[in-house]
């Protein structure tokens, strides 16, 4: 079976010395994916596999694609948190194709949160 | 859960929750004696022999556990739909391993679904957690190993997009050819 060859992550290494984007902290988005069961049930992972799809068809390096455990609104999945540098973080629920792809436009690359797909203020607790 | 590689991400998961390090999944593909078997192991904080006794039973496990109980029980009825089982060996403080096995042809086996995807959320999710994937078929394997990828990136990590995007190519195309045997 063919291995990821190693000319292959030499040209990434190489092209990436001169732009080491990717250091700590220093990124304009971060984009979690909630991967409980419940996420993964719901499609967490083809929300991924969209974000990782936009990102990799622009080019953008200074994303950051992560996921994490449940977040206890599992009624609610899938869901994201979206961290712009310098703004407070913001989860939205329910996320499908295309609230995926108008996050991704409106709030990680344009700052702007997209209110009516985010979790309403005190429904933290409301798991239904 | 539709396929077998969204119950592999989500035992996963479970152990990149346990604090592992290192996480190994296994898939053996044995038509001739007609057994899929699945292994993860992974060396996270692993469970004690009272916790483990109930880690199965989806109705008994609290709510911070419920995650746990929920998801490897559902993996436990897939695994007995296709006429085999699911069993957990834990130690604490080594590890947990989950072993899965199923009649290969039956007709209620779910299928494998993308691993692709699963093991690129997986690394492009958890960068500072390696992955050692190995997939047989019938005599023929497929080994991705991310200590050998992170070597030879050094600086760059494995969550890079561009690095993300040549582990997902290379897992699919290296499956498909693996099936075509």
């Amino acid at each position: 079976m063919p291995k990821i060859s190693i000319e292959d992550l030499k040209k990434i290494k190489e092209r990436e010395r001169g732009r080491m984007i990717l250091r700590e902290g220093e990124y304009r988005a971060k984009i979690t994916v909630h991967m409980g069961t419940c996420g993964i049930a719901a499609g967490a992972r083809e929300v991924m596999t969209l974000f990782r799809d936009v990102i990799g068809q622009r080019d953008i390096d200074d994303v950051i694609l992560t996921n994490s455990g449940c977040a206890g609104l599992c009624a609610k999945e899938p869901m994201i948190t979206v961290e712009v540098k310098g703004q407070s973080p913001v989860k939205y629920i329910l996320v499908d194709r295309e609230k995926a792809m108008r996050i991704f436009e409106d709030h990680v690359l344009g700052g702007k949160p997209v209110e009516e797909y985010a979790l309403a203020k005190g429904s933290e607790t409301a798991a239904t | 859960m539709q396929d077998l590689s969204l119950h592999i991400l989500d035992v996963a998961e479970n152990g990149i929750q346990a604090g592992a390090s290192l996480i190994r999944i296994e898939v053996d593909e044995d038509t001739r004696a007609d057994i899929l078997e699945i292994t993860l192991e992974d060396n996270g904080r692993g469970m004690d022999s009272e916790f483990l006794a109930k880690v199965l039973d989806p109705f008994v496990t609290t709510r911070t556990t419920r995650k746990v109980g929920l998801g490897l029980s559902l993996f436990q009825q897939a695994a007995r739909e296709a006429d085999g089982d699911l069993t957990i060996a834990s130690t604490p403080g080594v590890g947990t391993t989950v072993h899965v096995t199923m009649r290969h042809s039956h007709i209620d086996r779910k299928p494998m679904g993308d691993m692709a995807d699963t093991l690129t959320a997986l690394i492009e999710g958890n960068p500072d957690v390696d992955l050692v994937y190995v997939h047989r078929k019938d005599g023929s394997e497929y080994v991705l190993d991310t200590r050998e990828l992170r070597a030879e990136l050094e600086d760059v990590p494995l969550n890079h997009p561009s690095v993300a995007r040549l582990i997902h190519d290379n897992v699919e195309s290296s499956l498909k050819e693996l099936m075509r045997g």
